[in-house]
């Protein structure tokens, strides 16, 4: 099933933001609706907003390539994403994600086993006042976690099993 | 101290419309509308002294004044994407005070003839464009944006675009770019912006700060903003305080406080009492204040101030480094940001950073000899003035005053026998 049909109400308010003979520029925000339920990019996706927005399919994906949010392939339910950066890494965020992983019993990069979670280290998230902290991507969008400890994190893993993903 | 960007410290849910209507808001943007001249309003600005909050400074009524009024239409886009690592000012407006963020944007539109804007924001502030969104659509409701505003030929409309994980797009142009649905990568100037800009009509990139100044300016006048600050540097600013303190955070204050006013009055002094080693003022874009003296720390926080000290004030995203922290240690995290955000268009950024991350790498592992500090410096230097943006130039700036202000820390990083 295509984009336009898939969600109809979307994707008419996301080409009536832009100029008409510009749509291109919509190429962003279809992506994030494509990558909304399975949490990636399909080649099929891809192909279908190159042909809504009249660009070739190497176009739409060299974007998906160059930003770091959207993915071409199939990982956890949630990636979790802590900033390691600078500011950050000067207020402990090396030790949280370092801690972290021997909690979930795995590497920066790698899936918890029961495809729940993809623990990634990111760059600056403008929360540097707040850290450690991360955001989490799934289903509902992305959110902020902020003062975040490892035992705050994982009751919030817990709480991310028993949702079903959908609750907005 | 009565907040001009941060009210929301003042006045309880301004954030709520009627909240802001009560306090005044959106009647500098309607007395602009129905009373004003576009180039009025822009000469108001001018006369303020308001200069961009991004980082490079540029006086904005000047920039506002470049507008091409020879080819139509006219574009305004928000520079919402703060990815500069220390930077957490914008979010902070954003969610709790968009209207004065909102009405900015608005007076900007109507000063350059512009009937539409986009808030560009990064992908990562997903929650705050949703949040965006539902305050866009009060305005629309309550008459402060669609068509005819005001009972004036005037219209506007103002739409959010969400980036998606790419620090090269608070770059002006390549914010442009991504906003046409390409990748993020800059143009080459000139032409700049207020000639070439969204579709390659003229447009004006400004940043949240930047922006939320303008309506209080108009409604108080070009003279009350002008009197806070300093001479060079007009009006308040947003600090963003982090790194080993005790207290970080936000705090707005006018040009010319100093450092040590913000890290022990405001930010509660230094993590377990340590002493201050070093100050990047710009974030990870800046070169690092050596603090071998207390008397460092009373220098104003103004732009040619800050100069004085061999940094820039960008925008003002203090990161404070203590005397626990190797500066080895340091120029490797802020490498590998820059490797990792590098567009790849031109060589010298895409190739020099890479090869800097090697270097930095080594060292701070002890895998390095005292050449390769040498070699780090040289590549750092050879890179400067030959990148086609700022970021080329920026990853270069801690990396060579880390090395020439404190090579101490990179002598006892290398093995002994080098």
């Amino acid at each position: 099933m295509s984009l336009a049909e898939k969600y109809p109400k979307e994707v008419k308010q996301i080409l009536a933001k832009y100029p008409p003979e510009h749509k291109r520029s919509a190429v962003m925000p279809l992506l994030y609706l494509a990558q909304r339920e399975e949490g990636y990019i399909t080649k099929a996706a891809m192909q279908d907003i190159a042909h809504m927005l009249d660009i070739t399919e190497t176009d739409v994906v060299s974007i998906v390539g160059f930003y770091t949010l959207y993915h071409d392939k199939k990982e956890g339910k949630y990636r979790l994403q802590v900033c390691t950066d600078l500011p950050c890494a000067l207020r402990g965020a090396e030790e949280f994600l370092e801690n972290l992983c021997g909690n979930l019993g795995i590497k920066i990069g790698e899936t918890t086993p029961d495809g729940l979670i993809t623990l990634e280290a990111v760059m600056c998230l403008a929360a540097c006042d707040k850290a450690p902290m991360f955001q989490t991507q799934g289903p509902d969008g992305i959110k902020y976690h902020e003062h975040m400890t490892v035992d705050k994190t994982m009751e919030l893993i817990e709480a991310l099993k028993t949702s079903t993903g959908e609750a907005k | 101290m009565t907040h001009v960007l941060l009210r929301h410290r003042d006045i309880p849910e301004i954030n709520r419309l009627e909240v802001y209507q009560k306090n005044g808001g959106f009647e500098a943007f309607k007395n602009a509308v129905t009373k004003m001249k576009p180039s009025e309003v822009t000469e108001v600005v001018k006369n303020s002294g308001l200069r961009g909050r991004g980082g490079a400074g540029f006086p904005t009524g000047m920039k506002w004044a470049f507008i091409d009024n020879k080819n139509w239409p006219h574009y305004v886009v928000a520079n919402a994407d703060e990815s500069e690592p220390g930077t957490f000012k914008d979010r902070e407006i954003m969610e709790s005070n968009p209207f004065q963020f909102l009405e900015g944007v608005a007076i900007a539109s109507y000063a350059v003839g512009a009937n539409a804007a986009y808030v560009y924001l990064r992908g990562e502030f997903w929650q705050v464009a949703a949040f965006l969104d539902e305050k866009i659509a009060e305005m629309e409701n309550a008459g402060y944006l669609g068509k005819n505003l005001f009972g004036t030929d005037y219209s506007l409309k103002i739409h959010t675009h969400l980036g998606a994980g790419a620090y090269i797009c608070g770059e002006e142009t390549a914010m442009l770019e991504s906003l046409e649905g390409k990748r993020g990568q800059p143009r080459v100037r000139p032409p700049f912006p207020p000639s070439y800009g969204l579709y390659g009509k003229p447009t004006i990139v400004n940043n949240v700060e930047t922006l939320t100044n303008v309506p209080l300016i108009l409604a108080n006048g070009a003279d009350w903003y002008k009197n806070m600050g300093t001479a060079d540097s007009a009006g308040v600013k947003i600090f963003s305080l982090s790194g080993r303190v005790r207290k970080p955070g936000n705090y707005e204050l006018p040009f010319g406080a100093t450092f040590r006013e913000l890290i022990y009055t405001h930010g509660g002094g230094v993590q377990d009492s340590r002493k201050v080693k070093a100050i990047m003022p710009a974030g990870a874009s800046s070169s690092l204040i050596l603090v071998d003296d207390e008397k460092v720390l009373d220098t104003p926080m103004d732009y040619a101030s800050v100069r004085t000290l061999g940094a820039d004030l960008g925008s003002a995203s203090v990161i404070v480094v203590d005397d626990t922290v190797s500066m080895d240690w340091l120029i490797n995290k802020t490498v590998h940001f820059f490797r990792h955000e590098s567009c790849g268009k031109c060589t010298t950024c895409r190739e020099g950073t890479y090869w800097m991350s090697h270097l930095t790498e080594r060292i701070h592992e002890g895998r390095a000899s005292r050449a390769d500090v040498d070699l780090l410096l040289n590549v750092a230097k050879q890179m400067q003035g030959k990148c086609l943006c700022a970021l080329g130039e920026f990853s270069t700036m801690a990396v060579v005053t880390g090395i020439e202000r404190f090579r101490q820390d990179f002598d006892k990083a290398v093995k002994s026998n080098s």
